[in-house]
């Protein structure tokens, strides 16, 4: 262990820790990654890999927006297994009332700079043919895209490493201190700023801040190519993101470059065990077979769940923890890490060089207030 | 789509020879029994299109005794998912079915292990079970010119089989060497059964070329295969064919078991000696506790169906076979157990797993299966690894992962048909 030899030791390798890596190292910083597991193996493997703008929140559009902008200068860059595929996101309304919803949806995206183009209802049935008769439309923003984020977080690392970052793969970190981070074998990693990318693992290395574990079911389809052409989403998703109940269901349906279609998406707190919610997973592939009623003679081949890590309101941990000079945050990036992790790779290389940010970064430091969040 | 849910005391999944052997006994114990399997008619892998009327002595006896047994089958149906402890999903022609159970019997059986080697994709390049389950249902063999390659008594059964329907099996390539053979072949001497039904199946195989010691390399072909070479230590040769049928030996289905969170042993599911798994209730017999053939599965499953209906002294009064079929088990992993040889045979370019194209040449960047699963989606596809899962555990030492549900593919609306009672 050469100790001393890191400017910055970063904490996981999921695609944030890892996006955070290849942004250090493209600065000329002396990089170290330490992951307990493997590459991308929390989150990141377990979610779906959509690329969007979302707009709960000024801040949370904001920073969706820089980041999608990001990636899409990054497309010709990506290797193929990182499957990019600009399929754009349909934002479904059932009835009228989303429909004045999309519309007000429409109008902030666009005086955003962020196309968006309403679908009414014949129109909707035109670009997606297989959801079900009698929506009201919907809204297409064409910029959004999906990625297979696995292949993604190691494309970053490698990166990374060419530009000399060392990989440290399984190795567990116990502790975070004043000198660098210790291993489970009680070796130091000597670095001068820590950043803590750890995900739902994260408050676990700093106790005090605001992550849990929100669990998350997923189902995976055999290859049926052309069956939904764009990331279908329902307009009421927010609402089930937003909620801070215990148990909230959405459609949400994505198409892989494979033919396959991953179905989602549900949201539980206060769940340790990694099972099968057999319930939720009735709760969710039903509201799919609302939208979608063709979806349920498709065949399933597998369903799972993870862990993503949620802040109370909504917004990432970048920036550093007050309190503790060397130690920096890049978590709680709940179900938007694989759209954000380039945007918040960048804000935290401004942080660590005292830079000022293309976007505003208050609303993201670990030290905000956060506003009271609405139930 | 119907939904429909029925209630045993005894629920056995699986009707190959130690799930008809468990239903039976449990049946006679006098309680509720249904037994399962996704095929039409009960005999699983070894008895399929055997009848109440085969020649095949066990076979028939056990097949009478099921059908005057008061077990219910519950076929074709296949259980993919376990909602809640005691209840089992399962597809079936009309819906999904609902099956509760009190005390659970796992007989899933095992499958054919495949290799991957340069070529072993190309078409008419076969299973052995398979290529003799497709003869069976029908597919003419006669004259056709077949090699066998792999490990295990499987072989021999299916040479014998094709032969029997008139192909022309040039050779049986047994990767196991004769050193090690010899030594079972005097193991089995003890066991006046099990000679005589060797002896029986030599004389259906005289002059067909037996090699021991002896592996396949490569399959060649212009879209299918028309070659083989096949290799021992002592040279590499070239033989022609318009089949090749292989098997290295078995391995154990034990999805549902590991589903249940059963747990498991050097790739078995552990089991006590009334064959009760790590999970209260939950019994298991046959292959998946050990490849150990057919007497020990009779032996296995006829302890478990009368411990799972509350019959424990009448399952001890089996102890002694099971005990003495272990022995065989054992004597039959050591004699066929994968030569190293086998593990350089793919190329970078090979393809391991089928469903999602993975080659090995990426396969042997990764760390772990897991690595693996999330970088090439290897063993992701249909059949959820079940194919390239123990080439792979061969291969690289990786082991599988707990099973997820489905355990096979199904409908979306099945899945969804999985939530708790109301």
């Amino acid at each position: 262990m050469r100790a001393g030899a890191y400017d910055v030791v970063i904490v996981g390798a999921g695609i944030v820790g890892a996006a955070c890596a290849w942004a250090c190292a493209s600065e000329g910083l002396r990089v170290a990654v330490i992951e307990a597991d493997i590459i991308g193996g929390g989150a990141t493997g377990a979610g779906m890999g959509h690329l969007v703008v979302m707009d709960d929140s000024k801040a949370q559009f904001a920073l969706t927006r820089y980041s999608r902008s990001l990636w899409q200068q990054l497309v010709t860059e990506l290797p193929g297994d990182v499957e990019y595929e600009s399929c754009g996101t349909i934002w479904v309304a059932a009835d009228q009332e989303e429909m004045e919803a999309v519309r007000q949806k429409k109008e902030f995206y666009e005086t955003r700079g962020v196309p968006a183009e309403m679908l009414d209802a014949k129109a909707l049935r035109m670009a997606e043919p297989n959801l079900r008769e009698g929506l009201a439309g919907g809204l297409r923003v064409p910029g959004d895209a999906v990625i297979y984020a696995p292949c993604a977080a190691r494309f970053f690392i490698e990166r990374a490493q060419s530009r000399g970052a060392e990989l440290y793969l399984p190795r567990v970190v116990t502790g975070i201190t004043a000198e660098g981070v210790r291993l489970n074998d009680g070796t130091v990693i000597a670095a001068h700023r820590v950043v803590n990318a750890a995900g739902t693992w994260s408050p676990m290395l700093t106790p005090g801040i605001e992550v849990k574990k929100r669990k998350g079911h997923l189902v995976i389809t055999e290859r049926y190519a052309g069956f939904v052409k764009h990331q279908l989403v329902e307009l009421g998703y927010l609402k089930s993101a937003h909620s801070m109940t215990t148990e909230s269901v959405a459609f949400n349906v994505q198409p892989r470059r494979t033919g396959q279609m991953l179905i989602g998406s549900s949201r539980q707190f206060d769940m340790e065990g990694k099972g099968v919610d057999a319930n939720i997973l009735r709760r969710m592939l039903g509201r799919a077979a609302e939208f979608l009623p063709g979806v349920n003679r498709l065949s399933a081949i597998r369903s799972w769940t993870g862990f993503r890590a949620a802040t109370p309101d909504k917004l990432p941990l970048i920036g550093p923890w007050p309190g503790h000079e060397n130690l920096f945050l890049a978590t709680g990036h709940e179900g938007l890490g694989i759209t954000t992790s380039l945007g918040t790779a960048k804000l935290l290389v401004d942080q660590l060089l005292r830079r000022t940010s293309e976007i505003p970064i208050a609303p993201y430091l670990p030290s905000r207030v956060p506003e009271s969040v609405h139930a | 789509m119907n939904n429909s849910r029925r209630s045993f005391d005894v629920l056995v999944v699986g009707a190959g020879p130690a799930g008809i052997a468990a239903a039976c006994c449990a049946a006679q114990a006098g309680v509720r029994v249904g037994i399962v399997d996704n095929n039409a008619r009960p005999g699983g892998q070894i008895w399929r299109g055997e009848t109440q009327d085969s020649n095949v002595a066990d076979a028939a006896d056990w097949l009478r005794k099921l059908a005057s047994s008061r077990a219910e089958i519950l076929a074709p149906m296949e259980v993919f998912a376990q909602p809640e402890a005691g209840r089992l999903t399962a597809t079936s022609s009309d819906g999904v079915c609902e099956l509760g159970y009190k005390k659970l019997i796992l007989c899933t059986g095992a499958r054919e292990r495949f290799l991957p080697f340069p070529g072993w994709t190309l078409p008419n390049v076969m299973g052995a079970g398979g290529l003799q389950a497709v003869v069976k249902s029908g597919m003419d063999i006669a004259g056709k010119k077949v090699i066998l390659a792999g490990s295990g008594p499987l072989l021999l059964a299916v040479g014998a089989h094709l032969r029997a329907h008139g192909a022309d099996v040039r050779t049986i390539a047994e990767q196991a060497p004769w050193s090690r053979l010899i030594r079972f072949g005097m193991a089995l001497a003890s066991r006046g059964r099990k000679i005589s039904q060797a002896l029986q199946l030599k004389k259906r195989l005289s002059r067909i070329a037996f090699r021991a010691g002896c592996w396949v390399v490569a399959a060649e072909g212009d879209g299918k295969v028309e070659s083989v070479t096949l290799r021992t230590v002592h040279k590499t040769w070239r033989e022609p064919c318009d089949y090749l049928a292989c098997g290295f030996h078995l391995v154990p289905n034990t999805e549902l078991a590991s589903l249940l969170g059963c747990e498991l042993r050097g790739g078995f599911v552990r089991t006590d000696e009334f064959q009760q798994s790590s999970v209260s209730g939950i019994y298991c017999a046959g292959e998946p506790t050990g490849i150990g053939g057919l007497e020990l599965s009779i032996a296995e499953g006829q302890i478990a169906g009368f411990a799972a209906a509350g019959q424990r002294e009448r399952a001890q009064e089996y102890f002694g076979e099971q005990k003495s079929q272990r022995r065989f088990s054992m004597a039959l992993e050591r004699a066929f157990m994968l030569r190293d040889e086998l593990r350089p045979l793919a190329s970078a370019e090979t393809i391991v797993c089928r469903c999602e194209d993975v080659k090995f040449g990426r396969l042997r960047e990764q760390s772990s299966w897991r690595a693996a699963k999330l970088q090439t989606r290897c063993g992701m596809g249909p059949c959820q690894g079940r194919i390239c899962g123990p080439a792979v555990e061969f291969l690289f030492g990786w082991k599988a992962e707990s099973a997820r549900p489905p355990i096979f593919p199904v409908a979306v609306e099945s899945l969804a048909a999985t939530a708790c009672a109301e």
